[in-house]
């Protein structure tokens, strides 16, 4: 399905993944992420890896959505 | 990784943070922001995060057509359909369209009277069926955007090494791009910005979408599927909006990059190419979707299966409105009395990301 | 013409449509069709019955196989309504072919079963078709049970919603045994005889309103169900719903909704306020009970709907699961 939560690359064999979402798993087909490592957490759709998700901007969009809440409490105790 | 609790506490500061920017937005220009969200994936998570609802009367946001049985021609669909009246033949589909109703039934009805429909998670799943009985015919039903596209050429190439001569593909994708340019040279529809489609824009990359600020002058943010990434990207277009700033955002950077999935888009188009496509509601728009290349006919199911097509009856369904963001569900006659999730009337009722079901499911509350 | 399709017997809103439109209004008995149970006086006994038939595919999954699921799914009718469960029949239809073998492990399971909660299975009934005329197996089970908590059935707004577990474990495990969609997850069925379970909160509290189990159609068609029949409003708050992380992975991978999984060794109840933490407490005292929750409150007694509020803090109204769930893409 579209709204896919990371999926992380347990065993890689030729062409397919072994991929783990919370300790479910299934065999996924690579051939669109052909540079995917074991250990990469990777957008899966209708039984392909699409993207490899690039953590440190996970990390990024978090780190900024911290700063504008406590940025925004701030505020609203100043006020 | 952070905790559940967290996410939910940052995501409720977020929506505050939207709900304010709205509201000067409002101050500012007199009226209710408008936003289209272009993928069906991103009407359900909206109405199943409770973002829709949460900003009703903030922001107004309307469901694109982005839902790929929604926007299915009721003639394909009939043809379709009707593929499976043929002898050995099993036909493989995607699970939204077993119970979308042509003119004369639906698919999840043909496998009730007999015939062998199967539900797949995945296409190349298929091929494998068509492995296993190699004296029947397999036709899998190609419905799909860009997200889907590469992984039924998945299919096609694995077919195509394993030389599975009884696999073949009945293929009605669509295209994002033609669909959006329509809608904007329509005008029909008074938009601010369009929240773009996450996982077609991991395939075709960010810079896809450009023409739509460089052309229209409209803004736009690529965002993901949780209530997080969806109230960023809204906080980014109405922080664009205010400022009058067309430009089109990557808000989903750890998923989406400028290029997109280069092997992806190399796959698509060794397989298929660019076609004319009818839309439901909206009619037949130029090099709208994509269809096998004449070389790879041997996968075709429309070469190897022609089908006559007929006139579809005529029903009051407004789907093609719904659609383009003319009318919102209700406004439909049928809407949740004719037309139901039980006895689903339009596609946009059927797929359960379809605009009609997810606010049904969703928004109906007395 | 219009036929049986596959999604009349998911227990959603078609099978809902067939009970009321082909059984209910024929046999007259509305009462009792609300309940997983019948009750009837005989004697200076109050009595419990119910009947249920056992299709699964695949007969063996994890966690359990189709005899442990007919003996404990009887059982646990029996005791969602109150009653100790007495009394047990079982009829078999066996296809032509199917290995002895196997029968008698479903066999054995079904006396191992039964005996947990010392219930005797006391006839039966074989009938053998010819091959391709039945799926391997199926197992009728009838129970009668004598009711020795009579439910209060009135609710009142503030009554607490509470689950015996966590949701969606037994529909995840047949999914990953069937292994058509390529899933694999060592997550095991509920599968359980819910007697004993039940017995402890009995015990704690006088005055539990309601109990089901939510077993086809999952926890949200269940409440569905209860918040209808008897014209309540329920609010779920979503994140208080227990859902193994396995399960949420696995639904994730397919799209498909834990609320809406079947269970079959998990309770519902409502129970008044004031007596939440006691029968919290007891339920949490038996291994089958320790990931109870309490998840939801009654909200209304008029309205007759079923929300879920979510982590932003909005409801949405939930309703019965409507055709069969199926993998989708997009």
């Amino acid at each position: 399905m579209c709204v896919g939560v990371p999926a992380k690359v347990l065993h890689i064999e030729s062409f397919s993944a072994l991929v783990d979402v919370m300790g479910s798993q299934m065999n996924v087909g690579i051939i669109f992420v052909p540079e995917v490592k074991i250990g990469d957490y990777v957008i899966v759709h209708a039984g392909q890896a699409m993207s490899i998700i690039d953590e440190q901007y996970a990390q990024e969009s978090l780190e900024e959505w911290r700063k504008l809440v406590d940025a925004r409490s701030d505020g609203s105790l100043n006020t | 990784m952070l905790e559940v609790t967290d996410h939910s506490t940052l995501s409720q500061m977020l929506l505050q943070e939207v709900k304010t920017l709205a509201d000067r937005f409002q101050q500012t220009f007199g009226r209710i922001p408008s936003f289209m969200e272009v993928c069906g994936s991103h009407t359900m998570a909206l109405a199943r995060t409770g973002v829709k609802k949460a900003l009703e009367g903030y922001v107004r946001l309307i469901s694109g057509p982005g839902c790929p049985v929604c926007v299915t021609d009721q003639v394909t669909i009939d043809a379709m359909i009707s593929l499976t009246d043929g002898v050995n033949r099993i036909i493989c589909t995607f699970g939204d369209m077993v119970r979308v109703l042509g003119s004369y039934g639906t698919l999840m009805q043909a496998k009730t009277e007999g015939k062998d429909v199967r539900v797949v998670y995945s296409p190349v799943d298929a091929v494998r069926i068509a492995e296993q009985h190699p004296h029947q015919e397999v036709i899998f039903l190609g419905i799909g955007f860009e997200t889907t596209i590469p992984i039924l050429a998945a299919a096609v190439k694995e077919a195509e090494e394993k030389q599975v001569r009884n696999f073949s593909m009945w293929m009605s994708t669509k295209l994002v791009e033609p669909i959006l340019r329509q809608l904007l040279h329509d005008g029909e529809v008074a938009l601010d910005g369009f929240l773009l489609p996450g996982h077609v824009s991991m395939v075709m990359g960010r810079k896809h979408f450009e023409f739509l600020a460089t052309e229209y002058n409209i803004p736009a943010v690529i965002s993901g599927f949780e209530a997080l990434d969806m109230l960023s990207a809204l906080r980014h277009l109405l922080l664009l909006s205010l400022e009058q700033r067309a430009v089109v955002l990557n808000d989903y950077k750890s998923v989406v990059t400028e290029q997109g999935n280069v092997q992806a888009k190399y796959w698509m188009n060794h397989y298929f190419t660019l076609c004319d496509e009818a839309w439901r509601g909206i009619g037949v728009i130029f090099d709208s979707g994509m269809d096998f290349k004449s070389e790879y006919n041997q996968f075709n199911a429309k070469v190897k299966f022609p089908i006559p097509t007929r006139e579809p009856r005529r029903t009051k369904c407004r789907c093609g409105e719904v659609i383009r963001g003319l009318i919102d569900p209700p406004q439909c006659a049928l809407f949740g009395r004719a037309c139901t999730p039980l006895n689903p009337i339009g596609p946009c009722m059927v797929s359960s990301e379809g605009s009609c079901a997810a606010y049904y499911q969703y928004m109906r509350e007395e | 013409m219009e036929r049986i399709t596959l999604a009349h017997g998911d227990g959603g809103e078609l099978a809902h449509k067939l009970i009321t439109d082909v059984f209910v209004s024929t046999f007259r008995n509305e009462r009792h069709a609300k309940f997983d149970a019948a009750t009837f006086a005989l004697g200076t006994h109050e009595l419990a019955v119910t009947t249920d038939s056992f299709v699964i595919k695949p007969i063996f999954f994890p966690g359990g196989n189709i005899g442990k699921l007919a003996v404990a799914g009887t059982i646990n009718d029996l005791a969602v309504v109150g009653a100790i469960p007495k009394v047990l029949t079982c009829s078999f239809i066996i296809e032509e072919g199917f290995p002895i073998r196997h029968l008698k492990t479903v066999v054995q399971s079904m006396a191992e079963e039964a005996k947990k909660t010392n219930v005797a299975i006391v006839a039966g009934d074989t009938k053998v078709v010819e091959r391709g005329s039945a799926d391997g197996l199926y197992i009728n089970t009838t129970g009668i049970g004598i009711i020795s908590h009579p439910l209060e059935r009135n609710m009142d707004e503030g009554d607490s919603v509470i689950v015996s577990g966590s949701v969606g474990d037994h529909g995840v495990a047949v999914l990953v045994a069937r292994g058509e969609l390529g899933l694999v997850s060592t997550i095991e069925s509920d599968c359980t005889s819910l007697y004993l379970l039940v017995a402890k909160a009995l015990e704690a509290s006088q005055r539990i309103r309601l109990m089901r189990d939510p077993t086809r159609g999952g926890l949200a068609t269940t409440l569905v169900e209860i918040c209808e029949d008897f014209g309540v409003t329920i609010e779920l708050e979503e994140e208080c719903i227990p859902v193994k992380k396995e399960v949420k992975g696995a639904c994730e991978l397919l799209g498909f909704d834990p609320l809406y999984l079947a269970n079959e060794g998990k309770v519902v109840m409502i129970v008044p306020k004031e007596d939440e933490q006691a029968v919290l407490d007891a339920l949490r005292s038996q291994p089958e009970g320790k990931d109870a929750a309490v998840i939801g409150t009654v909200r209304a007694t008029n309205k007759g709907q079923l929300l879920l509020r979510t982590p932003l803090g909005t409801t949405r109204r939930l309703y019965r699961l409507t055709g069969l769930m199926l993998p989708r893409i997009c």
